[in-house]
């Protein structure tokens, strides 16, 4: 799994691409909270456009993090789900804690 | 077409994406959809990582996988000889976890049950934990979105 992040305004970007399992929710898990204890961060989105496989480990990791940015009132947003990974978010409720968006641009200007 | 397969990895989380592709590759050859494929690919991920972060608790043990394919029937097996599960019923509740320290979403049961036609799990606390799924490709309920 290789992650870009980029920061607009309070939200952090996290790009990721690859494969979201256990191995990599680890990594990701380590690299996103380093960025959420430095900067002034309200928001996650996490675009999904590059990940071609997520299991139950890929749920637990944005979890985890909406927990921690739900104590200072942040959202978390997702963008470009495939089918299959939306089936994936519904199945796990994950859909009633994050808005789902088609885009980024979408994500970003909450259209 | 009737064949059969046998893997035996360390419990290292690396190998979760090598054993699930393994199986994949091996049930490719009944001819399944990219979506049937993907669902067994999950579905053995969740069983891995299981073994992974429960039954070995993240020291090192050995998981065998063993695959059978009868015609376009797929039958997968996960063995760990692990810490096993006390309380079955409640380990395949959906969003139960015993680990919710470790981000686990208690997804994982569910997961191999909802994408694979049965899942089966035995555990004897103290020996370990197995875990049989089984996937008939090409039937029309698989398809659905």
């Amino acid at each position: 799994m290789e992650v870009k992040f980029k920061k607009t305004g309070s939200t952090l970007i996290v790009k990721m691409f690859g494969e979201l399992d256990h191995h990599a929710a680890g990594f990701l898990r380590s690299n996103i909270d380093a960025k959420l204890n430095r900067s002034d961060i309200n928001d996650i989105l996490f675009d999904f456009q590059g990940v071609n496989f997520m299991d139950s480990s890929g749920i637990g990791m944005i979890l985890g993090r909406y927990k921690i940015v739900s104590l200072k009132n942040g959202k978390v947003l997702a963008c470009n789900l495939s089918p299959r990974l939306m089936r994936i978010f519904e199945m796990s409720g994950l859909l009633t804690k994050i808005t789902v968006y088609n885009s980024e641009r979408d994500a970003l200007t909450g259209a | 077409m009737n064949n059969y397969m046998k893997l035996e990895i360390p419990s290292k989380s690396q190998n979760e994406a090598f054993a699930r592709v393994v199986v994949a590759a091996f049930a490719a050859q009944a001819d399944p959809t990219i979506d049937e494929i993907s669902d067994v690919k999950t579905a053995v991920s969740e069983a891995v990582t299981n073994a992974v972060i429960h039954g070995y608790e993240n020291k090192t043990g050995t998981i065998v996988i063993s695959a059978t394919l009868t015609g376009a029937r797929l039958e997968v097996t996960i063995v760990d000889y692990g810490v096993g599960i006390e309380d079955l019923e409640q380990a395949r509740k959906p969003l139960y976890t015993s680990k919710p320290e470790l981000d686990r979403s208690g997804m994982g049961f569910t997961i191999m049950e909802n994408f694979m036609d049965s899942c089966d799990v035995i555990s004897e606390p103290g020996k370990g934990t197995t875990v049989t799924m089984v996937k008939t490709f090409g039937r029309a309920d698989d398809t659905e979105a």
